[in-house]
């Protein structure tokens, strides 16, 4: 038998803990609405922009076969791997242009990923080396067109483009989504390293 | 049975016919004269001449590239190249074997050949010229292409990717000679040196010819690649030059690999 006054104590103190259950949801409730009215959306940082610098494209021509070197201002990050994809992304940019002297749809967006990490076939002869991974997306490949000189072209202006602009890139490797792909589109090998120092046009390289 | 029994069961019948020949006698006459027939009606021989050399074999492996699944592109006429590559190999090879010069094709029909097997070809044919035949929609006139592989001296063993390095010399000479031909026939022809997954493989002088698209100054398609009259000049230019290059008297010494 429990005695009257301790029924009188459980009832008080089940009293007292609803209202203090009460008062806490209100608290929070106060709380929140403090938050949301010292909040402000106007920005408070600029966003970093990198500063624009001169970066050297190694431009195809399709009517002779040809490699030129273009200089393009454009913001470049720090970031090596960054760095490379933002000037493989203007070099795109200019092949996927109407006036285009090597037509290829696609653009900058074509660039996936650019990963560098150690050349493993320089490590003893430059410790420096590095060698570039280059992720192309499915559809820069399965639209762009098909043929031997064409498909070279893009390939190597890739490859000495990246040479243009880090000198201690002297691989390059391709991917297609993020898979090894035999060919671009029906031509150029993409599962060969590119020697970056091969890629750019030199008079005894020519037949 | 010993042969001196077969004989002399044989002998008899023939001393029949001369009463008092003996076996002896017999096989000695059968003796002479199997060393007499092959001389006789002959003027004494004079003293032995040395053979003239045999001439050496000229052979063109043709290389339709693509077939079979791998269609190649799509050129803007509808036309895969694996077709037209077909067609102008067919053409040429007609031309080349009207001009008495041995040709080898690594397909003759839409079936699909390995890069691999297509060196086997051309290596096992010892060939003297190897023509890749490719199309493309890109470019204007024709596209000549050796490989980027850096020449080397000959060895006893060739690492099969890089078989190509010690005929690179040739290659270019041939290129040269091709370009020449195409050039004089009025076509516009871009030269390069690329990476080239099959002809690597190759023993012999090997260039990729892709035909590309004829303009005219306004840069206007004036004939594409499976155009019939257009790939009749371009396969007549280049048996031209595979004519000249079987009289270039620098090719043979591209035959010492």
């Amino acid at each position: 038998m429990i005695p009257r006054y301790q029924k009188i104590l459980l009832v008080a103190l089940l009293i007292v803990s609803l209202g203090m259950g009460i008062e806490l949801w209100q608290l929070r409730d106060r709380a929140h609405k403090r938050l949301l009215a010292g909040e402000t959306t106007s920005p408070t940082r600029a966003p970093e922009v990198a500063p624009a610098e001169q970066a050297t494209l190694i431009a195809a021509n399709d009517l002779d076969n040809s490699l030129l070197p273009q200089m393009h201002s454009l913001p470049l990050p720090a970031d090596p791997g960054a760095r490379a994809r933002a000037v493989l992304g203007r070099l795109l940019d200019l092949y996927a242009a109407p006036d285009s002297t090597h037509p290829v749809p696609g653009g900058a967006a074509s660039v996936a990923q650019v990963f560098l990490m150690p050349a493993p076939g320089a490590r003893a002869s430059n410790p420096r080396a590095q060698l570039a991974v280059v992720n192309l997306t499915g559809s820069f490949a399965a639209s762009h067109p098909s043929g031997l000189e064409t498909e070279s072209l893009t390939v190597l202006s890739i490859c000495a483009t990246i040479r243009a602009n880090l000198p201690n890139v002297t691989e390059v490797r391709f991917l297609v989504d993020g898979q090894p792909r035999p060919t671009l589109a029906g031509h150029a090998d993409l599962t060969r390293t590119y020697l970056t120092a091969e890629a750019l046009p030199s008079e005894e390289n020519k037949p | 049975m010993p042969w001196s029994k077969v004989l002399q069961s044989w002998v008899p019948q023939v001393s029949i016919l001369r009463p008092g020949w003996d076996f002896s006698t017999t096989t000695s006459l059968l003796v002479a004269l199997a060393f007499a027939l092959p001389c006789a009606g002959q003027a004494p021989a004079p003293p032995p001449q040395p053979a003239p050399p045999p001439a050496p074999r000229f052979v063109v492996v043709l290389d339709a590239a693509h077939g079979g699944d791998d269609t190649g592109a799509h050129l803007d006429s509808g036309q895969l190249e694996k077709s037209v590559n077909l067609a102008l190999n067919t053409r040429l090879r007609s031309l080349l074997a009207a001009r008495g010069i041995q040709v080898i094709t690594t397909r003759e029909s839409d079936a699909s050949v390995d890069l691999n097997r297509r060196a086997e070809l051309a290596n096992h044919a010892g060939a003297a010229a190897c023509l890749s035949l490719h199309a493309s929609e890109s470019g204007n006139g024709i596209h000549l292409f050796a490989s980027s592989l850096p020449p080397a001296q000959p060895t006893r063993f060739l690492a099969w990717k890089t078989a190509q390095s010690p005929w690179i010399t040739r290659s270019l000479a041939l290129a040269g000679a091709v370009n020449s031909a195409l050039t004089h026939a009025g076509f516009n022809v871009t030269l390069g040196r690329i990476p080239l997954t099959g002809i690597e493989s190759m023993t012999c002088p090997a260039l990729a010819i892709e035909v590309g698209p004829q303009r005219d100054s306004d840069n206007k398609i004036t004939a594409e690649p499976d155009n019939p009259d257009y790939q009749a000049r371009v396969a007549a230019s280049l048996a031209a030059a595979v004519l000249e290059w079987r009289s270039d008297p620098s090719r043979t010494e591209a035959r010492q690999p």
